[in-house]
């Protein structure tokens, strides 16, 4: 007797629902048995963590500007992922549009420049993360070389590159020679929407990044074309669809996407330009992509759960004096139970019996 | 239906924030942002040794909250409300990179107090607070002088801001005063934190003729070389004897204790005022650990420098400063160089055979 | 001693981590299997290793932990991977976060402690030969061990039955599945060979290279060691050579310093990773036709019946 996994026909609707129920059940069962052990009060710890940031307005915008950057890139790694084009460079692609919008905020600075800056400054940055996401497009479709990797190479170099530049050329001449551009112009900088508050215009583009990948999906051909590359490369084929254009064409606008995460992340909350700009967003927007299922609305309110988390972690350190390590193990239990439940949407597990001795017997 | 959803949130979190004030009223809140894990030693160990000296002065009248591991992107803005929200009325950012963050969140809350540790921008409700570190180099400096067989010095440096340029110059200038060839080998390992690294670095340096290793960075894996390959060395933030019982020469411990009660208590007294704190050996903001393995003439040499930069009578940057060009430096500060010339410091001095990176 | 010799035992110790780790990844991805969460699991072979250490007093206890500790997070990664079908890259990445919060949690306890680190070795008459000696017969038993472990490595996979089918796992897991082989079995195998190779990679650090734990000290290695393994082309020979090229680039640059050559220290340091996109593009332009990477590498495996 053996339990293997057996595809399903089809999408299993009704497990499609019920999965992240089950995995957050069982994460909660695992994590109040770890607090437990910490000593702490299972449910208070829980309270903190899931409800108490969901009661305050201000928490609730800390998550919705926490999320941004994260909904931002994983709907560009998404098209992607659909593409079967695997592009897990978004760091890097993230950093780069961060540094080209920079450019024309530093260049800019002190001058009688206009309300162009902004705009200039987000197109730079969409542009340069976009063409930086095509290095490994190109590689792969003109010489095949695994665009995984050479997209996870090129995160190093833009990493180091922001690092020169900030402690070198761009360094704020005022500012004692510590690594960071001076602050940037208010014409440089992406407002926010509510007086006193840190949520921000990036918020609402990102929403709108969302419903735009909706309908290009839902609703256009070349959603389709996507679709079907991705999942029936060889009917793709025959349907006259050009996977290596596909390829391309995800892969910048997912490098689009990120660098525009970028750049909003340095003109918006951060306001210059610095080393260590991203605690691995890029990274964490793959599991973003993940958890929402490739699926616009679901990759949003991944992205809006994930950031709960942060903040709930961040809550927990203040109020229970849990360590952020516990934070992190969470987070990773957590994703393992959401990924492995949602395996049960695409198979089942079966029961069977003589399987391996009429495999031995075909060898 | 959603708005009245919305009106018994908004009362919930009146009701909670009404709660926290009446709360608040007992005790006062003080919170503490650090940079890294709080582990054993090195940067943030010492200022949670500061904190647990806090709590041991004045435990009763206070409630010390720290969030740890905060890094130094956008996160920090959020974690620094994070404690103002929950009812911490005088806040302590301890790491650069907190600064603007910090200014921002000052300028939302002005009622409460805040204090980041190694920057220069200040508000009414912000001061800053830091170590004139470049002392206790001097007093190394002059140590591995007379300590060095081969006069020469491996110096391990994190990034070069002006901190860790004063530093080195002030090394070079104890150092030169007892030994004017004196020569510094130096090597930027661009992390604050990476054992390995570190380890290294220390490795090259001492393979490459230096017979004495002084850091800039935050872990004993440097002191931890020294000693096994028989040399000596300084350690950094934090006492690392424990690594090197027969190589540590000394190290210079930051002492944040009486600087954070010094600042609670005038909280709680009703006279906190904005501050540029900038602590010497005088005022306590770091101590020299135990002068060993040493001759006692230069133990006793040692002593005597400490006590005369302790009292004022010594300057490390008495004027004249030769910079490397061999020009000296305006003299801005009467007969030694003026503090902002030491906190923005971007040149080697003279005897420094290097180039300083980004220039 | 001569400074090159001293440089070359320098390089001997930075790279045997990388090796070793590489080496796991290596095995992992010619079964057709990409584990991103190299740097969980290594930093939880440091925490556990240097606990089994300070526990024990033994450097072979505490390798053994971490390589145990290595394996047991790599049992997650296949239970889901290969288990249950989940997608492997969210895998690996998930991991490394677990990985860094469990060594944080494991490690606490020990960060202060300190052990006697891994003895160099001494062997009379060996080790004194001039020149080589120290280098050949000098180090500690890791560095040695690290290549020993590649060298079988290479062996298995080219000239035994059982390479030849992990092989085969990897470049077609269909084909190899029609034809008996019991494609997740093997996978299984190869995924937990890599973790108790990243798990003893990262056991290195805090064992031989600096004898005490702090967190977050293998400080992205675990990244060079999967850009190794590209940069090898996922063959077992290059993969030394790159790992002790990656070495020497890091300690020489650090010797250039010292010795007052100034290059920006960030054009060194992106260095190896600008080789190793070229090194792949050339190589799967070498051969027409498509990538050098195993064909099936990443992509879910569930038998068809």
């Amino acid at each position: 007797m053996q339990l293997v996994l057996e595809k399903r026909a089809e999408r299993s609707r009704t497990i499609a629902l019920v999965s992240p129920l089950i995995a957050i059940g069982l994460t909660l069962v695992t994590m109040s048995v770890l607090f437990a052990v910490l000593g702490k009060n299972p449910i208070t710890a829980l309270g903190v963590y899931f409800i108490a940031p969901l009661t305050d307005g201000y928490s609730l915008q800390e998550i919705a500007v926490k999320a941004t950057p994260l909904v931002m890139i994983a709907i560009g790694l998404s098209l992607c992922y659909l593409a079967n084009a695997w592009n897990i460079g978004a760091e890097g692609q993230f950093l780069i549009g961060a540094v080209a919008g920079s450019w024309i905020a530093v260049k800019t600075q002190g001058t009688e420049a206009g309300h162009w800056v902004l705009p200039a400054m987000l197109v730079a940055g969409a542009a340069a993360g976009a063409l930086y996401a095509l290095i490994p497009a190109l590689c792969r479709v003109k010489f095949g070389a695994s665009e995984i990797l050479t997209s996870l190479m090129l995160v190093y170099v833009a990493d180091l590159l922001l690092d020169y530049l900030v402690r070198g050329p761009w360094r704020d001449p005022a500012g004692f020679n510590f690594p960071t551009t001076a602050e940037f112009d208010p014409v440089a900088t992406v407002p926010v929407l509510i007086e006193g508050g840190r949520l921000h215009l990036g918020s609402i583009i990102a929403l709108v990044v969302v419903a735009a990948a909706f309908v290009l999906l839902d609703r256009t051909i070349k959603g389709f074309e996507i679709r079907v590359v991705g999942v029936a490369p060889r009917a793709a084929r025959f349907g006259g669809f050009n996977a290596n254009q596909l390829i391309l064409l995800t892969f910048a606008v997912s490098g689009a996407l990120a660098g525009l995460a970028g750049i909003i992340e340095v003109a918006g909350p951060i306001g210059h330009l610095q080393p260590g700009i991203s605690p691995g967003y890029g990274f964490t927007a793959i599991i973003v992509a993940f958890l929402g299922r490739l699926n616009p609305v679901g990759i949003l309110i991944a992205g809006l759960f994930l950031a709960l988390t942060f903040i709930g972690g961040e809550q927990a350190q203040i109020t229970m004096k849990i360590p952020l390590d516990v934070t992190k193990v969470f987070q990773g239990i957590l994703l393992f139970y959401v990924l492995a439940c949602d395996s049960l949407i695409l198979y089942r597990f079966k029961l069977v019996s003589a399987a391996p001795q009429v495999q031995r017997a075909a060898r | 239906m959603m708005k009245r959803l919305l009106g018994a949130a908004a009362a919930l979190v009146l009701a909670g924030s009404v709660a926290g004030v009446a709360h608040a009223a007992d005790k006062l809140k003080v919170g503490f942002i650090y940079l890294g894990p709080i582990g054993d030693l090195g940067w943030t160990y010492q200022h949670e040794l500061g904190r647990q000296a806090l709590v041991k002065e004045l435990g009763d009248k206070i409630e010390t909250t720290y969030l740890e591991n905060v890094p130094e992107g956008p996160d920090s803005e959020r974690a620094i409300e994070q404690l103002v929200r929950a009812g911490n009325k005088l806040i302590f950012t301890t790491s650069f990179g907190y600064m603007d963050p910090t200014l921002k969140v000052a300028k939302k809350y002005p009622n409460v107090h805040f204090e980041h540790s190694t920057g220069y921008k200040r508000d009414k409700n912000m001061s800053t607070y830091s170590g004139r570190w470049y002392q206790g180099r001097y007093i190394q400096g002059q140590i591995a002088a007379k300590m060095s067989k081969v006069g020469v010095l491996g110096y391990i440096g994190s990034f070069p801001i002006p901190e860790v340029v004063s530093g080195i110059n002030a090394t070079m200038l104890g150092a030169q005063s007892v030994n004017p060839n004196i020569k510094v080998k130096i090597i930027w390992v661009n992390t604050w934190f990476d054992p390995g690294k570190e380890a290294d670095a220390a490795k090259a340096l001492l393979d490459q003729g230096a017979d004495i290793i002084m850091q800039h960075t935050d872990s004993p894996a440097a002191m931890q070389v020294a000693a096994e390959r028989g040399k000596l060395a300084f350690g950094q933030d934090s006492e690392m004897i424990k690594f090197g019982p027969k190589a540590q020469l000394t190290s210079i411990l930051d002492t944040w204790g009486p600087y954070y009660i010094a600042r609670v208590k005038a909280e709680l007294d009703g006279t906190w005022k904005s501050e540029d704190t900038w602590g010497g050996l005088d005022s306590k903001m770091f101590e020299m650990a135990p002068y060993t393995n040493m001759p006692d003439d230069v133990k006793k040499m040692a002593e005597e420098t400490q006590a005369a930069i302790t009292s004022g009578k010594l300057h490390p940057f008495k004027c004249p400063v030769i910079g490397q060009d061999g020009k000296e430096v305006e003299c801005k500060g009467g007969d030694h160089l003026a503090d902002g010339q030491i906190l923005g410091m971007n040149f080697y001095v003279k005897g420094v055979d290097d180039k300083l990176p980004g220039k | 001693m001569l400074l090159v010799e001293a440089i070359i035992l320098s390089v001997l110790a930075a790279s045997t981590p990388l090796l070793l780790a590489a080496t796991g990844e290596l095995v992992t991805e010619r079964a057709g299997v990409l584990n991103l969460g190299v740097e969980g699991m290594m930093i939880v072979g440091a925490a556990c290793g240097f606990a089994g250490a300070w526990m024990s007093g033994s450097i072979i206890i505490g390798a053994l932990c971490g390589i145990v500790a290595g394996m047991l997070m790599s049992v997650i990664f296949a239970f889901m991977t290969l288990g249950l079908a989940v997608n492997q890259v969210a895998t690996g990445l998930a991991l490394t976060i677990l990985g860094i919060g469990l060594s944080g949690l494991i490690g606490a306890r020990f960060v202060g402690e300190r052990i006697t680190t891994a003895p160099k070795l001494a062997i009379r008459g060996l080790t004194d030969i001039p020149l080589v000696g120290r280098i050949l017969f000098g180090e500690d038993a890791f560095v040695y061990l690290s290549l020993a472990l590649i060298v079988a490595v290479w062996w298995f996979l080219y000239r035994t039955r059982a390479g030849l089918v992990l092989r085969a796992c990897g470049d077609n897991h269909v084909s190899a599945h029609a034809l008996g082989y019991p494609v997740l079995r093997i996978r299984l195998l190869a995924v937990l060979f890599g973790g108790g190779c990243a798990g003893l990679a990262g056991a290195y650090l805090p064992l031989a290279y600096t004898p005490f734990f702090i967190p977050g000290m293998t400080a992205g290695r675990g990244w060079i060691a999967l850009a190794l393994v590209v940069f090898a082309s996922w063959r077992p020979g290059r993969l030394v050579i790159g790992a002790y090229l990656f070495g020497a680039v890091t300690i020489l640059q650090l010797h250039a310093q010292g010795a007052g050559v100034g290059i920006p220290s960030q054009f060194m340091s992106a260095l190896p990773y600008l080789a190793t996109v070229i090194v792949l593009v050339l190589l799967s332009r070498a051969r027409t036709g498509g990538s050098t990477a195993p064909a099936a590498l990443g992509t879910v495996f569930v038998p068809d019946r």
